[in-house]
């Protein structure tokens, strides 16, 4: 394989002032709606002591696992010693601490005391996964901002393995922090499983990978520069496989559920009767995020079309959020089992399926941190040497014969 | 001459303060000798607890809940927040069971559990338990991420979704913080009795006990020993400090 050439994207066009703009205007509106919430207090917004997490942690806890996930090209390259995927793992690297700065920041800015986000940084209760969490984040922006500098400054490039390793093993026990949050959870029916957190684990190896799927596509197409067929088939394939995990994943979480009678009522509850909750089960997490992705990148008919794969990314990110809206809005609002046995009424919206109506200001807000990640991205690449100046077959897949691509 | 002006004054301030002081001091000697002082921290000595009867807890009775709210100032003051975020530290609860049709109403607020899930995920210690049992926040690190209000069985915390005032001194209240059932720390620091145990039993329905679930010898632990009492979720192995007759 000859040496790849990094280059950073020109970034002088229309189209990239044009997208910047975009996101920048995106971004701006999640910063002016994390400044109302603040400045009038969380009344303006669809979270209630009932619903106390909504849109924001939607939004938040996506990125975050998306994040992790994003690292999967350059850990393929690093840890398991794959030489196609290495040319891109500085991109996979960046986007990873992207999505996860973006991810965090709707996560603060959706505190009521953000400004004392210093307290979180500075007191611990080591008993808390959310205090566990703080290091785990924080931890892995360093040790993947150092898997960067060691991959992108020649002298430090022997290195790049041991640091690309580190990074390997800090985001699987990262993401298990992340699920932990919710497999910690004895009060609630729907939460407090084991496999939320290697169900997180391979929730993050889809929604990342989709997500770096369509910036290389993007960033390659816009920039006018060539991308082999081999890395994109190499990568749908991969997302199949995670996709078909997810779906795995789901089945075994709901098919133990529903085997203890003490969960049937919240199973029913997603499963069947949850109105929007099982409809974004079955249409979103199911069909939009699973089975069409899944049709997409694998039936011969569409599999190799650049369109498919870009729609079965979309579709996977999509169904990904709806995942997390089942899991973390669903989750709440179905009740508290306190009595079991009983009906349960009172003032405070005791026994019976709480409400939520989303704002526009949380889910601007959730969507901005999106946005906030993408134009990282876009600034990163132009500023550094993240991309290879050609991905096409014959400069980067190992496995290319010059008299193959003549056939 | 100035000096002298001057002297005069202190000892006439002198006087009156000492004059002041005998005449308050019996009053306050007694009140101090059962109280802990204020330098001392809560001990392990005592683990407050409560204890409900139901039977003797009527359906549409909510003086425990109208004490509370006077006591702790809650209640009214969140004009702007919707019925489902405005803060409730105590509500009634009404059971029915679904084979029998029984039904009972009861007090629920926080449960000062011995092993309190809202302390172990709050990842700043805002959630902690006193020595003597009381679970609080401490509205000065509480960051306002809710993990807490995820984690209670209870739901028996609520989060402040708007800037309030008018506080009462004793129980402090904060936009974007968390709050719930204090067990009235500061009446029971003083060697009172909670607002809603105090209502109740003032009003004569004395369904509610209040007292040291580690000295064997209080009403209560008396009344838990001959009686019973239960706990809400005891299967969650929490060990809750308020307990219920009759559930």
């Amino acid at each position: 394989m000859k040496t790849i050439r990094y280059l950073e994207v020109e970034g002088r066009s229309m189209g990239y002032y044009a997208l910047l703009g975009i996101l920048g205007l995106i971004v701006a509106a999640g910063g002016i709606s994390a400044l109302y919430m603040e400045h009038s207090g969380h009344w303006v917004t669809g979270m209630t002591n009932q619903i106390v997490w909504g849109m924001p942690h939607v939004f938040a806890v996506f990125l975050i696992v998306a994040a992790s996930g994003a690292l999967n090209v350059a850990s393929i390259s690093s840890v398991f010693n794959k030489k196609a995927y290495k040319p891109l793992a500085p991109l996979s690297a960046i986007l990873s601490i992207c999505l996860l700065l973006g991810g965090l920041t709707v996560l603060v800015l959706d505190l009521g005391q953000p400004d004392r986000l210093v307290v979180a940084m500075t007191i611990y209760n080591f008993k808390s996964i959310f205090a566990w969490n703080m290091i785990l984040y924080n931890g892995f922006i360093a040790i993947v901002a150092v898997y960067i500098w060691f991959m992108l400054e020649r002298k430090m490039n022997v290195y790049s393995k041991y640091a690309g390793f580190t990074a390997f093993f800090w985001r699987l026990i990262l993401t298990t922090g992340t699920g932990s949050i919710f497999g910690f959870l004895v009060a609630r029916q729907a939460y407090d499983a084991a496999i939320m957190a290697p169900m997180f684990i391979i929730m993050s190896f889809a929604y990342g990978l989709a997500i770096f799927i369509l910036v290389m596509m993007a960033a390659y197409n816009w920039s006018g520069r060539e991308l082999g067929d081999a890395t994109v088939n190499r990568m749908k394939n991969l997302l199949g496989v995670f996709v078909a995990a997810v779906l795995y994943f789901m089945a075994a979480y709901h098919l133990t559920n529903l085997y203890a009678s003490e969960n049937h009522g919240v199973e029913a509850f997603i499963l069947k009767d949850g109105g929007i909750y099982t409809q974004l089960f079955w249409y979103g997490t199911i069909l939009v995020g699973g089975i069409i992705p899944l049709l997409l990148v694998y039936v011969p008919a569409c599999a190799k079309s650049r369109s498919s794969i870009a729609l079965a990314s979309i579709l996977v990110i999509l169904g990904g959020l709806a995942t997390m809206y089942v899991i973390i809005i669903g989750g709440q609002a179905y009740p508290i089992e306190m009595f079991p046995g009983k009906i349960v009424e009172s003032t405070f919206f005791d026994g019976g399926v709480k409400s939520y109506t989303p704002t526009l200001a949380e889910t601007l807000l959730g969507v901005g941190g999106f946005a906030l990640a993408l134009i990282m991205v876009a600034v990163a690449v132009k500023v550094l040497r993240f991309l290879p100046a050609t991905m096409a077959d014959a400069a980067v897949d190992p496995h290319y014969k010059a008299e193959e691509a003549s056939k | 001459m100035k000096q002298d002006t001057d002297m005069n004054r202190r000892q006439f301030l002198g006087k009156a303060a000492a004059t002041a002081g005998l005449a308050i001091a019996p009053g306050v000697m007694l009140y101090e000798a059962q109280a802990r002082p204020a330098d001392q921290a809560a001990t392990s000595k005592q683990r407050w607890g409560m204890l409900i009867n139901t039977a003797k807890c009527e359906a549409g009775c909510d003086d425990c809940v109208t004490a509370c709210k006077t006591e702790n100032g809650w209640g009214s003051t969140e004009t702007k927040s919707s019925p489902e975020q405005q803060a409730q530290w105590i509500r009634k609860v009404k059971l029915t069971d679904k084979q029998t049709g029984h039904v009972q109403s009861l007090p629920l607020m926080c449960q000062h559990c011995e092993k309190p899930p809202c302390v172990d995920v709050c990842p700043t210690g805002a959630s902690m338990k006193r020595d003597d049992g009381i679970v609080l926040v401490d509205k000065h690190i509480c960051i306002g991420c809710r993990y807490c209000m995820m984690a209670c069985p209870y739901k028996a915390r609520s989060f402040i979704h708007e800037p309030l005032e008018n506080q009462k001194p004793h129980a402090p209240r904060g936009i974007g913080t968390v709050e719930s059932c204090t067990m009235c720390v500061h009446r029971v620091d003083k060697d009172g009795t909670p607002a809603c145990v105090e209502s109740c039993n003032d009003k004569g329905h004395k369904a509610m006990y209040f007292g040291n679930l580690n000295d064997p010898g209080s009403e209560i632990s008396l009344q838990l020993k001959k009686f019973g009492g239960e706990q809400i979720r005891a299967d969650l192995g929490l060990n809750t400090g308020v307990r219920y007759q009759g559930l």
